[in-house]
């Protein structure tokens, strides 16, 4: 196992390796004449207005919040379902598939509440400062 | 590997791998070569794919694309590299110095780790990790850091929509990929990529897509989400130019610009050898059984030609796949962005969470019912080989007619007809 994590850094310093050999090659090669013009940032050919970092739609947040959660099951997940053939050869088979079937009913139940919240909806509509919840006004 | 180098160091060497201290020098320089070399190989693939999808589009387009350098224009990916090596590399000042230096370097470590464990043949990848395919799923997250370091640094308002777009799109279609990879999973009861392979078997109705009707609809939504999270069309909004100008890439230009290209050409090259690992039977050759293979390996006798025929086997399936991609691309609109997100969380959730209950339930059952002989692939002439084969033929023609039906009523209501002239 300890010389899989080897392989693994090994792997990592040889691309990290690979693109940095190739930008120093690329260093001594290529012509720098910065000016300003070239330097502004792309804004459909105007100055900018001013710093791209800004708040930003909270719609991602939301979308980052529910991937972590269903990431976690899925991580969750992959063990059981590597065993799941034991179970099944030992003639387990029932009790391991009803305890998948709990706990992807609970998933399913959770994405079945952030759908009706609208959480999934790209444009989602906010009436007065608060989130319209399902058989709210729309 | 470790075995390799052992008997090399025993052998050529003549020192005792377990106390020589010299061992950890080979060992070192042995991984780091063919690190290194995995890495230029997949830049290899993703420079060739480049000209290939070129002259693809190009005849699709009825054009002729590049064809000036070398034969047939085989060289254009060396001379677009170079150029992109003397290109004068700008980095805006007001941008955020480091993090945009160092995001093309999470985009390449995270496209080149996927070759630890990538199988090319029997018995050929850089390793076999017990924990392969988890692995896999963890470090293409890596390139998602990358698109976001990228759309942030940059400071710019495209490169910032690209950049959430990109990663908003990446994660969530990591959540059905995660799932329809259960369904091989639970039928192959390991992780390792090799040991998924050798769950199935050489002939195409040994193969996982066609086992049961929830691996072949597994199949088909796994290769959607793999075009998602290699920002593929129908799935390429991130880069939309014609609404976020280049995305996350807007203010790269020169080679860092061409590391983003590489990895996701480059990337084409990962999704296909994954998908044909899981669901294609990977390597397996017709007519060797896993009987006869088994035999070969308990006498230490295994053909080299295998190799090299298991090799040639898996390189087909890759570029078969490739291709595929590459006419989806020229194919297919791209789709909006708010029904990329719908697809993913309202259908392919819930049906991957469906699948896989379904094929859970499906070992458990052909447990149940065929006993020991449910361990292993189902050979066509066996009862459990002909009810597979009632499923599968029920679960593809219904979803076939409906297709079909709704094609035609489409084609009737727009006035349209099926011209085959041309042909």
């Amino acid at each position: 196992m300890l010389f899989d994590f080897a392989t693994v850094l090994a792997f990592v310093v040889a691309a990290v390796g690979f693109a940095a050999i190739t930008l120093l090659m690329g260093s001594i090669l290529r012509p720098r004449f910065p000016n300003a013009e070239k330097e502004t940032i792309y804004e459909c050919g105007e100055r900018p207005h001013g710093a791209a970092w800004f708040n930003f739609n909270p719609r991602f947040y939301i979308v980052a919040l529910v991937f972590v959660i269903f990431e976690v099951e899925v991580a969750l997940t992959i063990p059981v379902a590597l065993v799941f053939r034991n179970w099944v050869f030992r003639s387990q088979g029932m009790v391991a598939f009803w305890e998948i079937f709990a706990f992807v009913l609970i998933l399913f139940t959770g994405l079945i509440w952030i759908w009706v919240r609208k959480d999934l909806d790209w444009v989602k509509r906010f009436t007065a400062g608060k989130a319209d919840v399902a058989g709210g006004t729309r | 590997m470790q075995e390799t180098l052992d008997r090399l160091i025993r052998e050529v060497l003549h020192e005792d791998p377990q106390v020589w201290a010299g061992s950890w020098v080979v060992y070192a320089a042995a991984l780091l070569a063919v690190g290194f070399g995995l890495t230029v190989f997949g830049a290899l693939v993703a420079g060739l794919t480049s000209w290939w999808e070129r002259r693809i589009a190009a005849r699709m387009q009825s054009r002729i694309g590049p064809n000036r350098v070398g034969p047939q224009g085989t060289l254009q990916f060396l001379a677009d590299a170079l150029k992109l090596i003397v290109k004068e590399d700008l980095v805006p000042p007001e941008s955020d110095q480091m993090l945009f230096r160092i995001a093309p370097y999470f985009v390449m470590t995270g496209f080149a780790l996927t070759f630890v464990v990538l199988p090319f043949g029997y018995h050929l990848s850089a390793t076999r990790m017990n924990v392969g395919l988890f692995y896999l799923i963890a470090v293409t997250a890596l390139v998602v850091v990358g698109i976001m370091l990228s759309g942030w640094a940059s400071n710019s308002k495209w490169a910032l929509f690209g950049g959430m777009r990109a990663a908003a799109q990446v994660v969530s279609y990591e959540i059905p990929g995660g799932m329809l990879a259960l369904v091989p999973i639970l039928m192959a009861g390991s992780l390792d990529l090799h040991e998924i392979i050798r769950a199935q078997g050489g002939f195409p109705w040994d193969w996982f897509v066609f086992q049961t009707p929830w691996g072949f609809i597994a199949f088909f939504l796994f290769f959607a989400t793999q075009l998602a999270e290699g920002n593929r069309t129908p799935f390429d909004l991130p880069e939309a130019e014609s609404e976020l100008v280049a995305g996350y890439m807007t203010e790269y230009s020169g080679i860092r610009f061409g590391y983003y290209f590489l990895a996701e050409w480059g990337n084409l090259w990962v999704m296909s050898a994954v998908i044909s690992t899981l669901f294609l039977g990977g390597w397996q050759v017709p007519f060797v059984s896993a009987e006869t293979l088994a035999g070969w390996e308990a006498a230490g006798t295994v053909p080299v030609a295998f190799y090299g025929v298991s090799t040639a086997v898996f390189v087909t399936k890759v570029v078969v796949l490739m291709n595929v991609i590459i006419w989806v691309r020229w194919t297919l609109p791209r789709i909006r962005v708010d029904q990329m997100m719908s697809v993913c969380w309202k259908y392919l959730v819930p049906i991957g969470m469906g699948l896989v209950l379904l094929a859970a339930l499906t070992e458990v059952l052909s447990f149940q019912l065929f006993g020991d002989a449910a361990k292993g692939p189902a050979p066509l002439g066996t009862p459990r080989g002909a009810l597979h084969l009632a499923f599968f033929a029920v679960a593809g023609a219904v979803p076939t007619v409906l297709f079909f039906r709704k094609i035609f009523r489409n084609i009737r209501l727009t006035g349209d007809r099926i011209d085959l002239t041309n042909w």
